[in-house]
């Protein structure tokens, strides 16, 4: 019974997705939504189901569906795990998606006007959107069902491929098809890393199957392996290590955080579902998942930790210096995937899940929110060009308030306490660089605090900077909108109150490991932790707190009251804004050294290698020495019948000569 | 069916075809030789159906006296590394007929027989268990693609052809003197006699070299590879899709059939020189790739880093056994290059149809006169993409597995192999990506572009056939990796054995 | 009687004399293509001599025979040799073996 729910959980979508994908022209565009509707539906539904099956009554399932290839008594298989974690992850999952997929019926109603009037593949734009995100829920559920490491890189590399598809959507325009490329290439760097560390995996624990690779964990700690010269280096760092360049590329983190900005050019819609709520997320789950084998590695938290720290503090400073309304969203996205980062390398892989989950949550609530405001602004994305929207979309500002406070941590929202748990945890961490990453993860708080809010009250309140064709239409949006945002807000609320359970409780006993010190790190959070209430009051005294509350106010003093100081720090201190605003010219330096690189490279290997050695060079100057040899054998045939009778002769004396001479 | 001598069918049968279509002329070429083909493909099917996987013994054997006075003998028999090369054969001749049904309009009658004939002897040089016979099969093999090359080639079709001509044959040689060679030591030119010559080391090295030098230009790898861009340049589309689903094939099986097993000493102590030239291959090709402005050289010269894969998986048996000391992986490895060839067959064939699509349209293979495909055939951007992520070794898609399987197994012979093998993940992305981006994404480019048809329901069906096993492939390689399974274990076996004189 | 009769060597003598002649002939002649014609009828001759002298020295007839034949083959070889230096020359209008490098590579 529950195996044909499993199997039924990533499949429904995927039925869905082939049916608008493929028949899409023909059945036309509400025929299409409903079907990839109903799957993500069913879904959505019998992932609750597995939820209370798993979690309250429980159960854990870890079977193989098929041998997808086996060879030397090593399987790679494809089957399911579902525990705690991943049912809690498909839930976050479907649910968000099923909440896009109903948001997308209005979102892209009229995405005709998006494309040029003859183009062929604008016509069924719409099924195929539907198409490209059911294929992602099914990416995704197969990414965080898997028991294996074969799966897990098949539902990671899938993702990205929706991804890739779904940023270049609307493929006319230029700046999204250098997005998507760019996003792929980029996710190709982390999972470069990822297969080698599966590789590694692979070597040293002789299976894919991550039971049996958990289970080998301890004999394995003590082998080194010899990289580069003499070091050697405990091969479960390595292998954590490459394992993290994956999640790095996956979920953004400095210095492959490159595409995701980019990545904006898509349909809204899928900024929430893929860019905020879960695919960037695969890379803290699959370092959840891992955590028996990170837990073996200290060097391999360090290094989580610092990137996780540096992403989370200077991805959230640039921030503050975006106009456009979805980039904002986007490094707040960056800055809150380092916080889950960060959790991850002090060890508390459970409040990092627990962030996951509020995360998904509350961004996919503020992209969406986004992207109601987009629509009444006529996809106008600047900032500069809105305000005061407030009057006009209530429903739109009131979920965005509460997504923001959530983002913001504001007590009581579930931001609040996922990101108060991590700040704890950090603080007490002894993870090498956790000093470092506290001080970060707290100067993040008041950043945090100031974009969002910078952005809330340049939207919603303040002058009317639209032009008058604009202002004379805004209006709050459909209900097919306006019901996700409203249906996204309630557990962007409370789902933080899950705090008991998840993260103080045993709900992830089995699936998360925490040995040895963190596991005490863990228990003495639980040892101050005295319920709910207790910890929202002891929230509201906290540092964090009143950084939080610095950056909303200062938010509101510089942008609604004097709105000079912003111009004034922009002119007294105009290096820190053009280092922001070129995103630490870290795109400039790709561009230019590894793409431009990389061209070059291949033009000289082309040139010099290729055409001038191998060709001309071995090739053809070969044949040439051949043509040139014949050029003066052929000086030997002039033509006259007596030169060739005198050869003959002095040939037949030669010969007679020989022969005499032999004999003789 | 053991009566029926299959494969005798499977070389004749085509080629009497050929011979047919010649006959009947221009009108009628193209229905005789679809059914010549599809013919062919119906009977290489009972040798999967009646494959016994579990054994690494020749199965379908024939044996008949040929001459006499050298020991030559007409013998046939498939194992689990040729079945699978020799079906795919056969289903990539069925779609070379389709595809260049309308599309030949100079000499049809010619041209198919040119193809019937050529999958002939393709058939039996993977099914020859003769060396003799395997050597002429191979170089009959030239014939056709050369007239193929030659009569509907692009611009610069001579060039090409005597330059692919020559290569091929230069390589060829020296293997002919090594069998030869073997063949007065043991008095036999059956190559499973050859197995079992003991050879001295310098004489194991020439025959080594010999062959690599005949395989290596054939697969190709770097640095004999300067002929395949060419070639496929000036080739049309059916005779690229030979040449890069079939022919480069040979290369790979013939390192499997003979180098490895006949003089395994050697392979041992060169081993560091074919990881050298496949990583070579892998990356500085990658590289070359990027900056082509020709789609079918760009594809041509992924097919050469694809390859790559094919000769490192082979090869790493002894850098694996040098770095654990056991031979664990070598299997992985060797069976990653074989389903890396069989998935290399269905994708460069699927990449070389898409731009035939294209260029029987447009008229010109360069990536500049493109941009914004995806407006005007919706369709064909769905296959074209598909296969393009195929080509980057995309999970779920043929062009994975093999890849995955040598870089795992790489890592237990070296971390850098594994490194530098793995570079084509982001390498073969930015290729294949830049160039989708630059053909199919985007704007409409130009008035041409604006004018083109979505593929009709000819092209669809044989892109949709490729696009089918594509996907079967990657989602569930399982049954093609089990039919080759017990050969190459024997394989591994015969290659780690010493043949030195002496020793055992 | 047999010390009246002209030893061996001077027959082979002359055959090798006249045989040089008719070499030389040929390579030393640039003009006329009838010239080399007549040094190669030449050459057979120096030829016949030596096998008359050989036939009457080992008491032989089948030399004799011999250079009937080669006298038959030799007039026939001359009337062909002559047809085809007359087409030569009507084609070319000259014999000159210097100007006849067709065969030049």
């Amino acid at each position: 019974m529950m195996e044909n729910i499993y199997l039924a959980i990533p499949l429904a979508p995927l039925i869905g997705a082939i049916i608008a994908g493929v028949f899409g022209g023909k059945i036309g565009r509400t025929a299409a939504h409903i079907a990839t509707i109903a799957g993500v539906a069913t879904a959505c539904v019998l992932s609750f189901i597995v939820l209370k099956h798993i979690a309250f009554d429980g159960n854990t399932y870890n079977e193989t569906v098929y041998t997808w290839a086996a060879t030397e008594g090593i399987a790679f298989n494809v089957g399911f795990l579902i525990d705690n974690l991943t049912a809690m992850m498909m839930v976050v999952v479907t649910f968000v998606s099923l909440m896009v997929h109903i948001y997308t019926i209005g979102y892209m109603e009229h995405d005709e006007h998006n494309w040029p009037e003859e183009s062929l593949v604008g016509r069924n734009s719409y099924q195929r959107f539907f198409s490209y995100i059911s294929l992602f829920t099914f990416s995704m559920l197969m990414l965080v069902m898997s028991n294996n490491f074969m799966q897990l890189f098949f539902g990671w590399e899938a993702v990205g491929l929706v991804s890739y598809l779904l940023i270049g959507f609307w493929s006319t325009r230029d700046t999204a098809i250098f997005a998507n490329m760019k996003a792929f290439l980029v996710n190709r760097v982390g999972d470069f890393g990822f297969l080698l560390g599966i590789a590694a995996v692979l070597m040293y624990f002789g299976s894919m199957d991550y039971a049996e690779v958990f289970a080998k964990a301890p004999e394995v700690v003590g082998k080194t392996i010899n990289i580069y010269g003499a070091a050697e280096w405990s091969v479960i760092t390595v292998a954590c290590i490459l394992l993290f360049v994956g999640a790095m590329g996956k979920s953004a983190q400095v210095p492959l955080h490159v595409w995701l900005p980019d990545s904006m050019e898509g349909p809204t819609p899928i900024s929430a579902l893929i860019h905020a709520a879960t695919m960037v997320t695969a890379g803290i789950f699959m370092v959840a998942r891992m955590s028996p084998l990170f837990e073996l590695s200290t060097t391999a938290l360090s290094f989580v930790l610092i990137i996780g720290s540096i992403t989370a503090f200077f991805m959230g400073l640039i921030g503050i210096v975006q106009n456009d309304i979805k980039r904002v969203v986007a490094y707040s996205t960056l800055s809150q995937l380092g916080y889950m980062t960060v959790a991850l390398g002090a060890g508390v892989y459970g409040a990092a899940v627990f962030h996951l989950m509020t995360h998904a949550f509350f961004k996919a609530l503020l992209f969406l929110a986004a992207g109601s405001v987009i629509i009444a602004m006529h996809h106008e994305q600047d900032m500069r060009k809105m305000g005061g929207l407030k009057k006009y979309m209530p429903i739109t500002y009131w979920t965005s308030l509460i997504g923001s406070l959530a983002l913001i941590g504001f007590p009581g929202f579930s931001g609040f306490f996922s990101k108060d748990l991590i700040i704890e945890a950090v603080h007490e961490s002894h993870v090498p660089g956790a000093h470092f990453a506290y001080w970060m993860v707290l100067l993040g708080v008041f950043v945090t605090a100031f974009y969002s809010f910078r952005m809330f009250f340049l939207v919603f309140h303040g002058k009317e900077r639209m032009d008058d064709h604009t202002k004379h239409h805004l209006k709050e949006s459909p209900w097919v909108v306006t019901v996700p945002l409203i249906a996204l807000a309630i557990p962007a609320v409370i789902s933080g109150y899950l705090l008991d359970p998840m993260v103080v409780g045993d709900f992830f006993k089995g699936a998360i490991k925490g040995v040895g010190e963190h596991e005490s790190l863990v228990s003495e959070i639980s040892h101050h932790y005295h319920g709910i209430f207790p910890f929202i009051l002891h929230g509201l005294s906290a540092t964090p707190f009143w950084l939080a509350m610095g950056g909303l106010g200062s938010a509101w003093f510089i942008y609604m009251r004097k709105p000079e100081i912003a111009e004034w720090f922009y002119n007294k201190f105009r290096w820190i804004h053009t280092l922001l605003d070129n995103k630490y010219f870290i795109d400039d330096f790709n561009q230019k050294i590894f793409a431009g690189g990389a061209v070059a490279l291949g033009k000289g290997l082309w040139k010099y290698g290729d055409r001038m050695l191998i060709d001309t060079g071995l090739v053809n100057d070969s044949a040439g020495f051949i043509k040139k040899l014949a050029g003066w054998s052929r000086y030997l045939q002039t033509g006259y019948m007596y030169h060739y009778a005198f050869s003959m002769i002095i040939g037949v004396l030669a010969l007679m000569g020989w022969i005499i001479y032999k004999a003789g | 069916m053991d009566g029926w001598a299959i494969l005798s069918l499977l070389i004749w049968l085509p080629i009497l075809g050929g011979l047919i279509v010649l006959v009947a002329g221009d009108k009628l070429s193209r229905p005789v030789a679809l059914i010549f083909s599809v013919l062919t493909f119906v009977v290489s099917l009972p040798l999967w159906t009646g494959f016994d996987a579990s054994s690494y013994l020749m199965q379908f054997e024939e044996k008949h006296v040929w001459i006499d006075t050298f020991n030559i003998n007409y013998y046939l028999g498939v194992d689990g590394i040729a079945m699978p090369l020799i079906i795919l054969n056969t289903f990539i001749t069925v779609l070379i007929v389709i595809a260049g049904w309308e599309v030949i309009k100079k000499k049809p009658a010619q041209y198919m027989a040119a193809f019937l004939i050529m999958e002939g002897i393709i058939n039996g040089v993977f099914a020859a268990q003769d060396a003799m016979l395997f050597y002429i099969f191979f170089e009959a093999m030239l014939i056709p693609m050369f007239l193929v090359i030659g009569v509907w080639g692009g611009v610069n079709r001579v060039y090409a052809t005597i330059k692919f001509f020559l290569y091929t044959f230069f390589g060829s040689v020296f293997m002919l003197i090594s069998l030869i060679y073997m063949y007065n030591q043991g008095g036999s030119f059956a190559i499973a006699d050859m197995y079992n010559l003991k050879l001295g080391m310098t004489a194991q090295i020439l025959i080594f070299l010999s062959f690599l030098i005949a395989f290596g230009v054939k697969v190709p790898m770097w640095p004999v590879h300067t002929w395949l861009p060419d070639a496929h340049v000036e080739a049309p589309t059916g005779g690229s899709v030979i040449l890069a689903a079939i022919m480069l094939k040979i290369g790979g099986y013939g390192f499997l059939r003979f180098s490895l097993p006949m003089v395994p000493d050697a392979a041992r102590e060169l081993t560091w020189l074919v990881i050298f030239m496949s990583l070579t291959a892998v990356v500085y090709i990658g590289f070359v790739a990027l900056v082509q402005k020709d789609m079918k050289k760009l594809v041509a010269y992924s097919s050469i880093a694809h390859m790559g894969f094919v000769t490192l998986g082979f090869f790493l048996v002894y850098a694996i056994y040098n770095n654990t000391g056991s031979y664990e992986g070598s299997v992985l490895a060797m069976q990653g290059g074989m389903v890396q060839m069989v998935s290399h067959g269905f994708i460069s064939g699927a990449m070389f149809l898409c731009i035939g699509v294209l260029y029987d349209r447009m008229h010109t293979r360069e990536i500049d006169a493109y941009g914004g495909v995806a407006n005007t055939m919706p369709i064909f951007t769905a296959f074209f993409v598909l296969f393009a992520m195929a080509n980057t070794g995309l999970p779920g898609t043929s062009g994975f597995v093999g890849e995955f399987m040598v870089i795992l197994a790489s890592f237990k012979a070296n971390f850098w192999i594994a490194f530098l093998a793995a570079t084509t993940l982001i390498v073969g992305a930015g290729y294949t990506l830049w160039l989708v981006k630059r053909v199919i994404f985007g704007g409409v480019a130009n008035d041409q572009v604006a004018m083109l048809q979505d593929i009709n329901k000819r092209e669809f069906t044989f892109l949709a056939v490729l696009a089918f096993a594509v996907l079967l492939v990657g989602l569930w390689p399982q049954p093609l990796i089990h039919v080759m399974e017990a050969t190459i274990v024997h394989i591994v076996d015969l290659a780690t054995q010493t043949k030195l004189p002496g020793v055992n | 009687m047999a010390q009246s009769m002209i030893p061996l060597t001077h027959f082979l003598v002359i055959g090798a004399i006249l045989f040089s002649v008719s070499v030389a002939g040929i390579f030393l002649n640039r003009k006329n293509m009838l010239i080399i014609l007549m040094c190669i009828e030449l050459m057979l001759l120096a030829v016949n001599i030596n096998f008359i002298a050989f036939s009457h020295f080992n008491q032989d007839m089948g030399g004799q025979v011999f250079v009937f034949f080669i006298l038959t083959v030799a007039a026939a070889e001359a009337a062909i040799g002559l047809a085809i230096l007359v087409v030569l020359f009507r084609n070319r209008g000259t014999i000159n073996v210097q100007e006849l490098d067709e065969m030049k590579g």
